[in-house]
């Protein structure tokens, strides 16, 4: 296959696909009976036509760079982690019994204390299908699924059997105390200048900035990450240069899981301020699709995050105030992750006939 | 590399022996965006002919095969087959046209039987009985009249290689072919197994096919074909009879330079001894044992030449003095054991022993191909100290000054240390590997297949290369399918054939006929 330039590999190939994916998705509008121009003007209007929209777009967003990441660690290894929706939903476990378990005084010493927590349960949920893919082969994908719904029952279980508080009727745990609240955007001197109305988005945000950075330098500037890159592009050169696989296997991989579970901060902590069911709610595996578009890096991993981030709030907004049905938001992400995921090899191969190789180096 | 006037330039003699030639191709050429890979070609095969094309790599000798094939249409130029103009559009068209190709990678399924191969993709109709029936006769008529014996109901993964590639052939003769295209057929044979091929050749040029056979060693230009053509930089360089030809001027057509076939070496200064092999047995994956129980020592100041056909336990050997595979047994290493089972059997433990291993497989193993040169020129040894800004972080920018100075030494081109590994030609990737493991300074050096796709030009390089460190008293194993090469590089040689040593010899006491016996398990002191 053609190799593309690097700018058009990064933009202009996710671009067309988006744009292709808008394109069907106006056609299925149309199809319904609905304006395409009206749902476009909807979405934008209710996602980034304001600062309670972006409050809200920022929001999801926060989370999908959590699990975008996560999916983004493993996959320089080579390891596709399917299982970032359960890691999540075991690191929210993990905070929410940090948050319950001390009276704690104020959010920036529950912040740490919970981040800390919430890695923990995600590492060790991602620990198993690790030490099975490195010590007995067993494949990933298949475990890391598997354990999604180990999670979700778990989770399930603790909820009603542990942590539910007496008399409570729904299967939650009860708040946290008003020590661990993040603050919101709404909530922060100088951005509430901005965000003038109470939003979801909280300062995991800065958290999930930082942890782009920080996965940038992990990837491209340490030993370790050398080594996962190495590993992940050939295993046999790996071994060659006296990379142990087990070791970047099981690295990898908890790094991913603390990242998914990471994702909880915002969430469970941040949003809602208990663990409930399903607490995840599909982030782990928009993380798939995030990192996939956003070609596994940080960068690429903030941006589709925006996007998705837009789609959800978008299409939520669809939801409200037009009579298209909230699963046409399914749709469009479908679409989204079907052109910008799977089908953009189909994408990179038509570019590919206006950008033919240089070889270089003839001796 | 100084462009050189072609001392025979492009012939265009008339056919002598007045029959129209079998191919001919009038001002072929193809371009790939900026890069010409063919530029306006013509070229006279005659009839009943074995006709050589001889090049580097990249030349642009299986462009024009692939455009003869079907597989690339050319932007300009004609084509005539037989003294027809005709349109190749598709490999189809080739077959019916009557040319047949044989593949340097084998095309065949490999749990059908010879037979089922023979007429995959040329079923006479929806039933198969009566295509096998047919094609068993055809086979058998085939068989008598070039020597090409195969049992037709043997299932391919069942046979040799040498037979495999028999069955190319007899595949494109089951499709009526009269001229047979051979790309670097030999690439994969013993020197027997070649031979063998080479008397099949002749025995279809007696029958009146023509054959292109295209290759880059020259020993077997010499040895078979009838005329040589020589491509550079897309060119067709020079077409001559082989007989008014040597090989020290179809190098220097090649390379557009004086090239030393030979590498000039003196005679060896065995030191003390640096690695001791006792009773070495390997067992991989499957549980099949592939070394079984060798012995041997190599000293300070010697290359010590492993000979063989590949598959014969020489990886296996190389994977465990580099730290891939374990093994049992006893390696002492400067008088002291390696681990070749536990902690420290790793291809770090390795190379902090001062031990260097340039892999056979260069693209697989011995460099990441989506890394940059300067990324692959710390690969193994990327815990260096010197590379380290601090406990946690890498200095990349003392890895890319690094890697600017091997590059330049190497004569890495271009010398360009952010440019992707894949972006650079095959020989100087082995470059960038070859700077890497012996700007070390390693005691020992493993190098598998050194020059294996490497082109005549960085082959001369690498090779005083290899040379440069024994004389700085280093002890160096060299593994290579390439004869000519274990005996113009080595000071000792070992034959291996089914994981273990046929023999030791001194190159200036033994030739390639008799090493090639001991390649093929006959005779030796060994078992």
């Amino acid at each position: 296959m053609t190799q593309l330039p690097r700018w058009a590999d990064v933009v202009l190939v996710p671009l067309i696909s988006l744009l292709l994916a808008g394109a069907i998705s106006a056609i299925v509008i149309w199809a319904i009976g609905e304006s395409p121009w009206q749902a476009l003007k909807t979405m934008v209007d209710g996602a980034v036509g304001s600062a309670y929209g972006w409050g809200y777009t920022l929001y999801y967003a926060t989370s999908f760079i959590f699990t975008g990441l996560a999916v983004t660690v493993a996959f320089h290894a080579s390891l596709f982690n399917i299982g970032g929706e359960g890691q999540a939903q075991l690191g929210g476990l993990g905070v929410a019994l940090v948050c319950l378990a001390l009276p704690w005084p104020h959010w920036t010493l529950a912040l740490p204390a919970a981040m800390i927590g919430g890695a923990l349960f995600g590492a060790a949920w991602a620990a198993i299908p690790a030490y099975l893919q490195a010590r007995r082969g067993s494949h990933i994908v298949i475990t890391t699924i598997m354990f999604n719904y180990i999670a979700a029952a778990l989770i399930i279980y603790m909820l009603v059997s542990v942590l539910k508080p007496v008399g409570q009727m729904d299967p939650a745990t009860a708040r946290f105390p008003a020590g661990t609240h993040l603050p919101t955007l709404h909530e922060i001197p100088g951005f509430n200048l901005i965000f003038t109305k109470q939003v979801p988005a909280n300062v995991s945000l800065f958290v999930a900035l930082f942890a782009c950075w920080l996965i940038w330098i992990l990837l491209w500037r340490t030993r370790l990450g050398y080594e996962i890159r190495a590993f992940g592009r050939s295993e046999p050169a790996a071994k060659y240069a006296g990379i142990s696989p087990f070791r970047v296997t099981m690295y990898a991989m908890l790094i991913s899981g603390a990242l998914a579970g990471l994702m909880s901060i915002n969430n469970v902590m941040g949003e809602s301020g208990r663990l409930v069911q399903n607490s995840a709610e599909g982030a782990g595996f928009i993380g798939i699709a995030v990192a996939l578009m956003g070609r596994n890096h940080p960068i690429g991993v903030f941006l589709a995050a925006i996007l998705f981030g837009f789609l959800y709030q978008g299409g939520a907004e669809l939801g409200l105030w037009t009579s298209i049905p909230i699963e046409l938001r399914t749709v469009v992400q479908g679409l989204v992750i079907l052109f910008t995921g799977a089908l953009d090899h189909m994408v990179r191969m038509f570019l590919g006939q206006f950008f033919r190789p240089r070889p270089l180096g003839v001796a | 590399m100084a462009a050189t006037g072609t001392t025979s330039g492009r012939q265009d003699t008339a056919a002598p022996e007045g029959k129209a030639p079998a191919i001919e191709l009038r001002g072929v050429s193809k371009a790939f965006g900026p890069v010409q890979a063919n530029k306006d070609i013509s070229i006279r095969v005659m009839p009943g002919t074995i006709h050589g094309i001889i090049g580097e790599n990249g030349a642009g000798k299986s462009t024009l095969m692939s455009i003869l094939y079907g597989f690339y249409k050319a932007d300009a130029g004609e084509i005539f087959i037989n003294g027809q103009k005709t349109d190749i559009p598709d490999s189809q068209a080739a077959i019916r046209a009557g040319i047949g190709m044989v593949f340097q990678h084998f095309k065949l399924v490999q749990n059908f039987t010879v037979l089922e191969n023979v007429i995959l993709g040329a079923e006479d109709g929806a039933l198969l009985r009566p295509s096998l029936a047919k094609a068993r006769r055809v086979l058998k008529e085939l068989a008598k009249e070039y020597g090409l014996d195969v049992d037709p109901d043997e299932v391919i993964e069942e046979l040799s290689v040498g037979h495999q590639q028999r069955v190319e052939i007899l595949k494109a003769l089951y499709r009526h072919a009269d001229i047979l295209i051979l790309d670097e057929p030999t690439g994969v044979l013993t020197p027997d197994e070649a031979d063998h091929l080479f008397r099949i050749l002749r025995g279809l040029k007696e029958q009146g096919k023509t054959i292109i056979l295209i290759t880059h060693k020259l020993r077997e230009i010499m040895e078979i074909t009838d005329t040589v053509s020589v491509m550079r930089r897309g060119e067709m360089t020079a077409t001559v009879k082989t007989a008014e030809t040597d090989p020290e001027q179809l190098a220097e057509l090649m390379v557009g330079r004086k090239v030393l076939l030979n590498v000039p070496k003196g005679p060896a200064n065995p030191g003390r001894v640096i690695l001791e092999v006792e009773n070495l047995r390997v067992v991989d994956e499957d549980k099949v044992e592939r070394v079984k129980g060798i012995s041997f020592t190599i000293r300070e100041g010697e290359i010590f030449g492993i000979a063989g056909v590949a598959g014969n336990g020489q990886s296996e050997l190389l994977a465990v003095l580099g730290g891939i595979m374990p093994a049992t047994g006893s390696i002492r290493l400067n008088g002291k054991d390696l681990d070749l089972t536990g902690r420290h059997s790793d291809g770090q433990s390795r190379r902090a022993r001062g031990i260097a291993h340039v892999p056979e497989d260069r693209q697989h193993l011995g460099m990441i191909m989506d890394f940059t040169a300067w990324e692959n020129m710390a690969f193994g040894y990327h815990n260096d100290p010197a590379y380290q800004k601090n406990a946690l972080l890498m200095n990349n920018a003392a890895i890319l000054e690094d890697s600017q100075g091997k590059m330049e030494r190497f004569d890495v081109r271009p010398p360009i240390p952010t440019l992707a590994a894949k972006n650079f030609s095959g020989g100087n990737q082995q470059k960038i590997i070859l700077a890497r493991e012996i700007e070390r300074n390693p005691d020992l050096l493993l190098v598998g297949q050194p020059t294996r796709g490497v082109d005549i030009g960085a082959i001369e390089f690498i090779h005083k290369r290899i040379v440069e460190l024994r004389d700085a008293g280093k002890a160096v194993l060299l593994v290579s399918v390439e004869l000519a090469e274990i005996m113009s590089l080595s000071d000792r040689i070992a034959v291996m054939f089914d994981g273990r040593i046929m023999g030791e010899r001194m190159p200036e006491d033994t030739d390639e006929r008799a090493l090639g016996l001991l390649m093929a398990g006959v005779g030796g002191e060994g078992a």
